[in-house]
């Protein structure tokens, strides 16, 4: 025995009480790892986002389309690598609670902007033959089981053909790999030509240019002569980087933030008072065993260790086991197939060991006061 | 550090063997020694809501060194406030508390945890064991304020569950235990650390007869052979017919024995 059994008896005098706090902590912990991973991932994902990438839209507003006829001015700009081309086509599969990613594009660009997406050569140049093919995402054809050969029939809120129908048919001549850029990526290509020729109102419009550059370093520079390319036209352009636009879209989603510190915050509040509370009955049960502790000449001081050790194990085991579930969710392939290939950020795990101490301390303190205050005649005689 | 005397030299039936050997006691002479616990004018008064209640009024006491002293009373003479007093549990609002020739009353709260630590065995009426710990473990926890290593306070706990009989229960939580094998557990683990003074509580008031004689033969054992000094509150004259001496108390002060 030791001062630890002693603080393993503490614990352990009220096992389903103390296995219950442990669980609320576990789960408070692990939704601080998971938020706050998530959170800091995106954080990273931001900061990693190659900025060698722009994306160039209208001025006045995305939707509002820009012309095609800008596609080749824009290529000729010093330190324009390769230039692709997004028209957001506004997709569903057979029912609008099915939204599909789906984009016309000019497709070989597209796979030399975005380099790290994976694609055979065979599936390019089945695209170049077919008018109507399309290219998918190996995720999207694994859930909606779509396989090479399939002609599919996709909705659209937004365009609709020469003949009046909104149903456009596809055929699936092949799939690529983009899970580097993770499971936001659209997921669904087609034939900007097929579709220019094929909608019956905004011909020769496209929604985004996207840019690769040379020189990751002059991004912002091209950026700059793209705009001012177009400056005064009736088509002038909004050129930004990559990792600008994903903070705009993200910001459009809510300061996710803001969300996320007020949940963890709301969460841990809650658990201060729980663990407190915790703490607070177990040396009120406990008050003639602290008693007897300080009779056979235990200290005010050691006593107050003792009790803020209690805290401190119950709150950093949990928060240990807490945060070791989110690494395990983080690592585990649910996280990586909605949030793409990140993993948890060491400051997370920094960030949470550090709130343990906080919890532990804080929720800790008062109870160990209490006891270490403890009047040994008053309170081996219950008063 | 304290020596291991007091487990060494208590008589049949109790096993003493793998003890180190105690250095021969020299007889008592009560007279010409100081007292072990000396008392002077002691007064202790307690604040009850807005009231002033003094419990001792001018108590003085000696007990010599090696005495099994009785404190007897009725409900509310003062003798648990008396006990407390001489224990380093409370201090005196007025007089002088000595032990082993250290003044007890003015010293400071941690001082006296240090003391007591050190000096003090305490018995209480009922027990007082952590339930979540096993009986070797209760009396390991006076241990763990010493210096001694984990084999050390292993073997002295050993010994102490030897003394009073319960070797077999060393693994046994207090819940496995008979009233009268957990009071035997709280001696152990009052005398395991060797203090000088064993401080009892009513040791008795919570047993049947049966235990509560095996109980006052242990201490009477405790007292005779290791010539160890004892103070006990008791209510029953049974128990107080094994001490040495016998003390009234009432109404916060010490009286003659009632006829």
């Amino acid at each position: 025995m030791s001062h630890l059994g002693l603080i393993r008896a503490g614990l352990w005098r009220k096992p389903a009480r103390t296995l219950y706090t442990m669980a609320s902590i576990i789960v408070a912990f692990l939704l601080f790892g998971l938020l706050q991973g998530i959170n800091q991932g995106f954080g990273s994902a931001l900061a990693s986002v190659d900025i060698d990438r722009l994306y160039v839209s209208a001025r006045s507003n995305m939707t509002d389309g820009l012309p095609i006829a800008q596609l080749e001015r824009i290529r000729a700009v010093p330190g324009v690598r390769s230039v692709s081309l997004w028209a957001y086509f506004g997709a569903y599969y057979q029912d609008a609670r099915q939204p599909i990613p789906a984009f016309a594009t000019d497709i070989e660009p597209l796979f030399d902007v975005y380099r790290d997406m994976e694609v055979k050569p065979e599936y390019l140049q089945a695209m170049a033959r077919t008018r109507t093919g399309a290219l998918i995402s190996e995720a999207l054809a694994r859930e909606y089981g779509w396989k090479v050969g399939d002609r599919i029939m996709l909705g659209t809120s937004i365009w609709t053909d020469k003949n009046g129908s909104s149903s456009w048919a596809f055929d699936i001549v092949g799939t690529f790999d983009s899970s580097a850029y993770g499971a936001g990526f659209p997921g669904f290509y087609f034939n900007y030509s097929y579709f220019d020729e094929a909608r019956a109102f905004g011909t020769g419009n496209v929604h985004y240019y996207i840019v690769a550059v040379n020189d990751p370093t002059r991004g912002e520079q091209v950026g700059r002569d793209i705009d001012a390319l177009f400056a005064n036209s009736s088509d002038e352009t909004r050129t930004q980087t990559e990792s600008a636009l994903a903070q705009m879209q993200l910001k459009q989603l809510g300061d996710i933030n803001f969300i996320v510190n007020a949940i963890v915050g709301a969460v841990l509040f809650t658990l201060l008072f729980l663990t407190a509370n915790t703490m607070m009955q177990s040396v009120r049960e406990r008050t003639s065993e602290l008693a007897v502790l300080k009779t056979l000449g235990f200290s005010d001081t050691r006593v107050l260790v003792l009790v803020l050790m209690e805290a401190l194990v119950l709150c950093v085991l949990a928060g240990a086991i807490g945060m070791a579930l989110a690494v395990v969710a983080f690592e585990g392939g649910m996280l990586r197939q909605l949030f793409g290939n990140f993993s948890m950020p060491p400051t997370v795990i920094f960030m949470g060991a550090a709130l343990a101490l906080i919890l532990a301390l804080v929720s800790g303190l008062a109870p160990a006061w209490r006891a270490s205050r403890l009047n040994i005649v008053d309170a081996l005689a219950g008063r | 550090m304290h020596s291991c005397d007091l487990l060494s030299c208590v008589p049949a039936p109790v096993d003493c063997s793998g003890l180190p050997p105690r250095s021969p006691t020299r007889p008592l002479q009560m007279d010409a020694m100081p007292p072990l616990v000396a008392l002077r004018n002691v007064t202790k008064r307690y604040t009850r809501g807005k009231q002033q209640v003094e419990v001792l009024h001018g108590v003085d006491l000696d007990i010599r060194q090696g005495e099994f002293l009785a404190l007897m009373g009725p409900s509310g003479s003062g003798k648990t406030t008396l006990l407390n007093l001489i224990a380093g549990l409370d201090q005196p609002t007025s007089g002088e508390v000595s032990v082993a020739g250290q003044r007890i009353d003015s010293l400071s709260r941690a001082s006296l945890a240090a003391w007591r630590a050190r000096h003090i065995g305490f018995i209480f009426q009922f027990y007082n064991l952590l339930p979540v710990l096993t009986a070797a473990a209760n009396v390991e926890v006076p241990l763990l304020l010493t210096n001694l290593t984990r084999t050390q306070r292993r073997e002295r706990v050993a010994t102490a569950l030897r003394l009073v009989g319960l070797s077999e229960r060393a693994t046994h939580k207090p819940n496995e235990l008979s009233g009268g094998q957990q009071q035997r557990v709280a001696i152990a683990r009052a005398i395991v650390a060797d203090p000088t003074l064993l401080v009892c509580d009513e040791p008795t008031g919570d047993l049947d007869r049966v235990s509560a004689e095996d109980i006052m033969q242990l201490l009477k054992a405790f007292s005779q052979h290791q010539g160890k000094t004892i103070v006990m509150v008791t209510h029953d004259p049974k128990a107080a017919s094994y001490a040495s001496r016998e003390l009234h108390l009432d109404k916060g002060q010490l009286v003659d024995a009632p006829a």
